[in-house]
């Protein structure tokens, strides 16, 4: 078998245009690898061979024509919750088990113009309401680093399969973490860009305000190489900025002397782990080597973020989701009376427990009487937070934090747990409040040899300097070539 | 105790922009059942509004013509509730901060004019249609009306009579029709009333409980619905009970109101910000620009046709209760300038016409020159009034020119001495009998001769010419 499947998309693109290799080659490759350890790793809900071989194949005679785009011809996976034209898109939920969307979302549209071969979707959190991949309908996904931890979530599966060399790179969306949390739980690289920045149009809704888009890759070259992809305006996307994106290529392997990261106290006091407080040390120890310079700041009301959270996300998530009701598409309960048992019994059995939980946390906040002490007060700190993280980036470039509190936990640890589960987002949550682009890297192995991610977070549409950073850190620390073991811990 | 009746209405009327308020679909009425509509008005998974901002400018011009505050800032907010014909379970509205607000329009009323406030006006998508089998239990969903764009206008509790609700409403409908934002069809739904309605003891100010008024689809209707609602509340208050806050429909076979729903059963609608939607900013620049294009409006109208053109204030009424007519009055008079006369024909002959073919003004075939020139003829004797009504009709029919139709058909009045005075020496010959009771004083055989002489020239016979020469020859006669 080919090792093509645990190449990067940067080396496999040279391959291709060296005429080393083709699409096809490269697809069955990665199709061979996915047969081998997806019975363990259980990253996809969906997959479909022959659509992905003939993607490849129409790649390859795109590069052979010389009409092709940079990343022509990579495989990549889709989150469960991006509309994917005539397949099947479930969310993660029994509600949309058998739908399939009449459009394609428009990051989708990006990557079939690309020509990327998209192998197919990827597993996630209900919803994406997890910080697990648990609450899937279809079950969890496991971490290829120990088979019986979460590979975190909600983008567990696109974190996953990217690290067990399922897909070349990979596509999740944020709304608290659900991207950075999974890229640090199995040791990839993740980016939460800028609120605005990527399209959300056809990217199901959980919380409209706090959604993003963003890839997954195995190196931060390739997450500027599928940033330049995904990242423009949309006109169907009303908050989508008209900003102009700069190449995100030309940050990589640049010199990062002279810039300045700040290290908040509130993150810092909230480290708890002596691993995680290793590898943050230690990474700070790299970027000092680079010349990058340090200062202490403040967030003071970072604190407040989690809560705030848990009124805004659930608010808008109830209001979302009132549309899945056995009226138009997706699952509708058998023997009803009547409208609203038709309602009430298809939503009963159509959403997991978390998904309810989180739509009457939502409906209740919203109701007349408690609108003023809920919404409207978290809406009011998230300001706070706004304007905090806007001071701090006037005296440095990045923020530098863990993404978790602690490496990936095991399964059916935090489930039973709503309370414990909602605190693994505490360094990840701000960063959406604040609609800030945030990354999580390979920051080093814990003790047990799991890997632990370290989060930089950089003022509103300054993902570059995510790039320039993560890339100058990757270069020097090399700790993203650690790869899992694909075995029960 | 006599009381008095507080009312307030809720009008919604749907803008007349070519596609819907958040998606490009068409807003054409009567086409086949969701055929205009797309993954966005359908409520998929995934999809975003992306506001009409044609639907925007409109809204502007019907706050301006309210004289109502636009507020530079204002944002979307979603309403959430659970019914078929809505796919996402929310609608997109407005709430804490509408487009316009603190506005008042000048209403006729049986005491004069009054000032009935405008609380706001703000904008919103329609919901789609639910249709029942008739013979199976099973209902149907029709999205075409989903996400059309809307405007709700919610007036102050300021009028005191369902007469003055009535006139209020019409007030209101033609700004809107003559705004060309809205086009006012009340049995497609295209301007809709809800009320509400309370009692207080006369010369108190404190409001009574209210009642909320839907389902009424006419002029008539409204009119009919509060008077119903307002003597069932007299009853219940003079019997000494209490009204209960509710929402009544109003039946219009029965003329009377049923229960639909209580204050206790009423939703919660969960208003809050749309995240899928900026806060919308109207720059003071752009209203100043769009309060130019505003055309002159039906009360400003009526005031200067009276001044003007020196009309009785009825015929200014009349005229300029629709833009286009009154526009085509105007034309009309540039090139006839009589106007009493214009008016006089419009009201009649050219209303009649329009009201009997249901034909709109686009329809028409006869130009307001055209008209002109048919009411010049009269006035120069060329045709009889008489006349003029049958070559109208002929006009109306073709669209040919009135110099025309009188050509062919050989209706041109006779005004010639000599041949009128052939036709009269022909009947005073053959009717001997006449002649005598005439000559022996019986004058009103007067009126036996005209008849004859205008039925021996078909009609063409210039009345007043004939009239003199009658009397010429006849007392030719007497003295003879």
């Amino acid at each position: 078998m080919s090792d093509l499947f645990s190449k990067s998309a940067h080396e496999l693109m040279s391959l291709l245009r060296q005429g080393k290799t083709s699409s096809v080659e490269i697809t069955q490759s990665v199709l061979d690898r996915i047969k081998e350890v997806e019975p363990d790793v259980r990253a996809f809900v969906s997959l479909d061979e022959e659509a992905a071989l003939e993607s490849a194949r129409r790649a390859d005679s795109l590069l052979a024509s010389g009409a092709s785009s940079p990343l022509t011809g990579i495989p990549i996976a889709i989150k469960d919750n991006m509309c994917f034209k005539g397949r099947r898109t479930t969310c993660g939920s029994k509600i949309l088990e058998n739908f399939k969307p009449p459009y394609n979302a428009t990051v989708v549209e990006k990557l079939e113009r690309e020509g990327m071969v998209i192998l197919g979707s990827a597993n996630m959190d209900e919803f994406a309401m997890g910080s697990s991949t648990e609450t899937s309908h279809w079950g969890p996904t496991r971490n290829p680093w120990g088979l019986d931890l979460t590979p975190g979530g909600s983008s567990g599966g696109s974190a996953a399969s990217v690290a067990a060399c399922e897909t070349t790179v990979s596509l999740g969306s944020d709304t608290g973490g659900s991207i950075r949390l999974p890229a640090s739980y199995c040791g990839v690289s993740g980016m939460k860009p800028t609120y605005g920045s990527v399209s959300r149009f056809g990217l199901v809704a959980y919380a409209s305000s706090l959604d993003q888009i963003g890839p997954f890759a195995r190196d931060v070259n390739d997450i500027a190489l599928l940033l330049n992809l995904i990242c423009g305006h949309d006109p169907m996307d009303s908050t989508s900025a008209p900003v102009n994106h700069p190449d995100f290529t030309a940050f990589l392997n640049t010199s990062v002397g002279g810039m300045t990261i700040g290290a908040p106290s509130q993150f810092l006091e909230k480290i708890e782990n002596r691993d995680v407080e290793n590898v943050l040390a230690d990474a700070k120890r790299v970027f000092e080597d680079l010349g990058v310079k340090f200062i202490e700041l403040s967030l003071p009301h970072l604190d407040y973020g989690i809560a705030a959270y848990y009124v805004i996300a659930p608010c808008e998530a109830s209001s979302n989701l009132a549309r899945y009701d056995g009226v138009k598409y997706g699952f509708r309960a058998p023997d009803v009376e009547g409208m609203i048992d038709m309602y009430c019994k298809s939503r009963a059995a159509g959403f997991g427990q978390e998904v309810k939980r989180r739509i009457m946390l939502g409906t209740y906040a919203l109701s007349s009487g408690y609108y003023d002490a809920y919404y409207l007060k978290a809406a009011k700190i998230r300001t706070l937070i706004t304007e905090d993280f806007k001071k701090a980036f006037e005296s440095c470039d990045a923020i530098l934090c863990p993404t978790a509190p602690a490496p990936a936990f095991r399964i059916g640890e935090k489930i039973d747990d709503p309370m414990q589960m909602y605190l693994t987002d505490v360094f990840t949550i701000p960063v959406n409040m604040a609609g800030l682009p945030g990354i999580s890297i390979p920051g080093g192995l814990s003790s047990e040899g799991l890997p632990i991610g370290i989060q930089l977070i950089a003022s509103h549409f300054k993902e570059s300097k995510l790039i320039q950073l993560s890339s100058a850190f990757q270069n020097c620390a090399k700790r993203h070539l650690a790869r899992p073991s694909l075995k029960v811990n | 105790m006599e009381y008095e009746a507080v009312i307030g209405l809720e009008i919604h009327a749907q803008l007349l922009t070519d596609s819907k308020a958040f998606c490009s679909c068409s807003t054409r009425f009567g086409a086949q059942p969701n055929m205009n509509t797309c993954p966005i008005c359908q409520g998929m998974p995934g999809t975003l509004p992306v506001f009409n901002r044609k639907a925007l400018e409109f809204t502007i011009k019907m706050a301006l013509a309210c004289n109502c505050r636009i507020n530079e800032f204002s944002r979307f907010a979603r309403k959430n509730y659970y019914y078929p014909d809505l796919p996402k379970n929310y609608q997109i509205s407005q709430y804490e901060l509408p487009i316009s607000e603190h506005g008042w329009v000048m209403v006729e009323t049986e005491s004069g004019q009054r000032k009935i406030g405008i609380t706001r006006i703000h904008m919103e998508e329609d919901a789609g249609k639910l249709v029942h089998d008739e013979f199976k239990p099973v209902s149907y969903v029709d999205l075409n009306r989903t996400g059309v764009p809307l405007i709700e206008i919610v007036s102050e509790p300021d009028m005191r009579s369902p007469e003055e609700a009535a006139s209020y409403l019409k007030t209101l409908h033609s700004v809107l029709v003559y705004l060309r934002i809205c086009d006012g069809n009340m049995e497609e739904g295209s301007f809709r009333c809800d009320a509400n309605v309370s009692l207080r003891p006369v010369g108190t100010t404190a409001l009574g409980t209210k009642t909320e008024l839907k389902n009424m689809n006419s002029f008539r209707n409204v009119q009919r619905g509060l008077q119903y609602e307002i003597e069932r509340h007299t009853d219940v208050l003079r019997d000494g009970g209490r009204i209960v806050q509710e929402t009544r429909l109003f039946d219009p076979v029965t003329g009377s109101t049923v229960s639909m729903r209580s204050k206790e059963q009423a939703h919660d609608y969960r208003y809050f910000p749309d995240p899928d939607l900026l806060p919308l900013h109207v720059p003071e620049e752009w209203v100043d620009q769009i309060r130019q294009t505003l055309p002159e409006l039906p009360a400003e109208k009526k005031e200067r046709f009276i001044s003007e053109f020196g009309i009785p204030s009825y015929d200014a009424g009349v005229l300029t209760a629709s833009r286009e007519l009154a526009e085509y009055f105007e034309e009309v008079v540039k090139s006839f300038n009589n106007p009493k006369s214009v008016s006089n024909w419009i009201m009649t002959e050219f209303m009649r016409a329009l009201k009997a073919d249901e034909k709109s003004f686009s329809q028409i075939f006869v130009k307001p020159s055209q008209l002109a020139s048919l009411l010049q003829m009269i006035e120069e004797g060329k045709i009889s009034g008489k006349i003029a009504k049958t070559v109208f009709d002929d006009m109306w029919a073709t669209g040919e020119d009135p110099a025309k139709i009188v050509q062919e058909k050989g209706l041109m009045q006779v005004s010639d001495t000599s041949e009128l005075e052939n036709i009269i020496l022909q009947i005073l010959k053959d009717n001997p009998n006449e002649v005598s009771k005439y000559l022996s004083g019986k004058t009103q055989v007067m009126g036996f001769f005209v008849g004859q002489a205008m039925k021996a020239s078909k009609g063409k016979a210039n009345p007043g010419m004939l009239n003199k020469l009658l009397a010429e020859q006849l007392s030719k006669l007497s003295q003879g």
